[in-house]
């Protein structure tokens, strides 16, 4: 087809994406189609759907209909092929509290076929650029809402993906974890980003794609 | 989009009135025909009802269990409802075994309960995992999950049955003797004859009360959407475990 | 794809140095088994127990114990958003069940390592039943294990997630019961150790840990979805 031809197939494609739970729809009618190293920024009221639509890119949820492919993968036939290529930033940092911050992301650089000194010298740089080397060694129990978030954002890029999915990347941040976020999952660092957000003012600058996402409304992006 | 609603209704009528009449000549059968047998005498004849009732349960529940991998390999929500359903009315029918079984230890053995008659207990058992499906399928809140683990505790319980049933005959000294010692062994001609035509009469009865449920369910279902269409009060909230059948 | 024992040895190593950290489960399992032990010999007045009592009282509490570990088993995962975690990652979802079922059959066999000797030596005449009984415990672990792990899974996610566990698993194990029951019955007479139906019975456990151990397998990628 005339994309594959030009040679930069789109990062994101949606065509009619529709989600349903039991009766409801969580999403309807939602279309778009994102060029790879782009930034696509999603709001809307809570409610609308944007967190289930971070999860569908993710592979954590199936569409009920339309089509969806995500880095050249069909989903959901193809979700194998495409995990392993995503950074998810979610809700939950996803970490264990009885193990330290190293443990934990050992334990996910394992999951994620990077083991050894490779390992380890990603999981230093890692900690070094979120400031938590000198934590890094205690329970992520005794973590700080903040601390937590900066460990999460390790967790997300560890085995460098090509597409992050942010769910409200800022939360429990002071300015400093901000900046530090910036560095890691920012944009123009050459991954596509797709980045729900409550903060509008923060994040449209960066956006190269806004999509609203209403209640009960198709959606298409602008 | 929905089924046509008379789908699960189609051959409900032919199978209403063959039923019935099954178990007319099943019962006529039973009294008229069959011998009396020697040792337990008249009694004996719950045998007809407790074994059929029995054999038809566990074959229902394992049909359940196929239904379930179906729904699992097609993820139609349909067979979800069919596993469902199949359960249910099995379950209703293992009750029956077990309370014509104890009828049955009462009057030929003077309790109401034995122990030492292996295809009871295992039925006891087979009985008790099953009728945890229900506040299992309950306590799980997301309908589509619900579905999913409903689906894998029908295969697993299916994958029990038998295992369940070796390991209770083989639990059992070969000291004590069977209580039930009719359905070992031939029957005579007679008898064989009465005991086909009451596990086809229970066969019968099964499909029929499947068929039933599901159109009624079916029904409920279309009026529900209809109502919600229309933008109307759906009614009473209905069962949290029942599958929604379309 | 990462390959399976990477993933096997990550999340197996994850819940034993989780486990090793807190001790959550294990104490309570063994002190629990301890405890039954003398609550039977108060609830049947016996101070010494030998074959179909004695079995029948040590697989029982076995059991008990056991079902206090199973149901701790995926609460990390179910807590802190794990199951997202391994759901994220490029692995085979099964991997997740052998890991835990593996994590399982460890806790078991600490807890039975405690629990057996106590056993024997405030109820046994003699410690001749315990060699072979070892073989026992290790076909009836898998067999609980693997039992356990799925009803595990499922519970996790479901409201009155404590009851579901012991609700659903105790009807499944009792073919397991059963047999183990009878394999240890003739190892505990008072007139000393005997071996029938042994090879039997253990064929039984064999045969159960099979059929579940399979049936996880196969069905655990379904139970990961949504």
């Amino acid at each position: 087809m005339a994309d594959d031809q030009k040679g930069a197939e789109a990062a994101i494609k949606l065509v009619g994406l529709r989600r349903v739970y039991g009766e409801r729809a969580a999403l309807e009618d939602v279309s778009l189609e994102t060029a790879v190293g782009d930034s696509l920024v999603v709001l809307g009221p809570n409610g609308a759907g944007k967190t289930t639509l971070l999860r569908i890119l993710a592979t954590l949820l199936r569409p009920t209909g339309g089509e969806v492919r995500v880095l050249g993968c069909k989903l959901p036939d193809e979700a194998w092929k495409l995990r392993g290529r995503i950074g998810y930033l979610g809700h939950e940092p996803l970490l264990y509290r009885d193990l330290s911050g190293r443990e934990n992301l050992r334990f996910h650089a394992k999951l994620h076929g990077i083991t050894g000194a490779r390992a380890e010298a990603r999981i230093e740089e890692l900690l070094d650029a979120v400031k938590l080397s000198h934590r890094g060694d205690e329970r992520t129990f005794e973590f700080s809402a903040g601390m937590r978030q900066r460990l999460a954002i390790c967790r997300c890029v560890l085995h460098e993906p090509e597409l992050l999915l942010l769910d409200e990347p800022d939360s429990n941040l002071d300015i400093e974890g901000r900046e530090i976020a910036h560095t890691l999952i920012g944009p123009g660092l050459g991954h596509t980003r797709v980045v729900v957000t409550h903060d509008p003012e923060r994040h449209l600058p960066e956006a190269d794609q806004v999509l609203r996402l209403d209640v009960n409304e198709p959606a298409a992006a602008r | 989009m929905g089924a046509d609603p008379s789908m699960y209704g189609k051959g409900l009528r032919p199978l209403s009135i063959a039923t019935p009449v099954a178990f007319a000549i099943t019962l006529s059968l039973v009294f008229f025909y069959a011998p009396i047998e020697a040792d337990q005498g008249f009694l004996q004849k719950i045998f007809y009802l407790h074994v059929p009732l029995a054999i038809t349960a566990l074959c229902g529940f394992i049909v359940g269990g196929i239904f379930a991998v179906l729904h699992l390999r097609r993820d139609d929500p349909r067979y979800d409802a069919y596993s469902y359903v199949s359960i249910h009315i099995s379950v209703i029918y293992a009750c029956g075994a077990l309370l014509t079984g104890s009828i049955w230890a009462k009057g030929s053995w003077g309790h109401w309960w034995v122990w030492n008659e292996p295809t009871l207990v295992s039925f006891l058992i087979v009985f008790l995992l099953y009728a945890t499906y229900y506040p299992f399928r309950y306590a799980i809140e997301d309908r589509q999950r619900q579905a999913r683990y409903a689906s894998v505790f029908a295969i697993t319980a299916g994958a029990f049955v038998p295992l369940n049933f070796l390991a209770v005959r083989m639990s059992e000294s070969l000291v004590h003797p069977r209580v039930f010692a009719t359905a070992e062994g031939g029957l005579p001609g007679s008898m064989l004859l009465t005991f086909l035509c009451s596990i086809a009469s229970m066969a019968l009865l099964w499909t029929t009360l499947v068929k039933f449920e599901l159109s009624a369910k079916s029904a409920q279902g279309q009026l529900k959407r209809l109502r919600r269409a229309l933008d109307a009060p759906t009614g009473p909230p209905t069962s949290r475990i029942a599958p929604e059948v379309h | 794809m990462t390959p399976s024992r990477t993933a096997f040895a990550a999340i197996l190593g994850k819940d034993l140095r989780a486990e090793l950290r807190t001790l959550q489960s294990l104490p309570a399992m063994a002190l629990f088994a301890v405890t039954s032990f003398v609550i039977f010999r108060f609830g049947l007045n016996r101070t010494s127990l030998s074959g179909s009592l004695a079995a029948g009282v040590l697989w029982a509490t076995l059991l008990f114990a056991a079902v206090l570990g199973i149901n701790r088993l995926f609460v990390a995962e179910r807590e802190e958003g794990g199951f997202d975690a391994i759901r994220l990652a490029p692995i085979d979802r099964s991997v997740l069940f052998t890991a835990k079922v593996a994590a399982l059959i460890i806790y078991l066999a600490a807890l039975e390592v405690i629990a057996v000797p106590i056993f024997a030596v405030f109820f046994l005449n003699s410690a001749a039943a315990l060699p072979p009984l070892i073989v026992v415990l290790l076909l009836a672990d898998i067999g609980l294990a693997s039992a356990g792990t799925l009803i595990s899974s499922m519970a996790v996610n479901s409201r009155a997630r404590d009851l579901l566990v012991p609700l659903v698993l105790l009807p499944l194990v009792v073919p397991l019961m059963i047999a183990a029951t009878a394999a240890t019955e003739p190892l505990m007479l008072l007139g000393g150790v005997s071996y029938h139906r042994f090879g039997t019975w253990l064929m039984v456990l064999g045969l159960y840990d099979l059929i579940f151990a399979l049936l996880g397998y196969a069905v655990f990628d379904f139970l990961l979805e949504d």
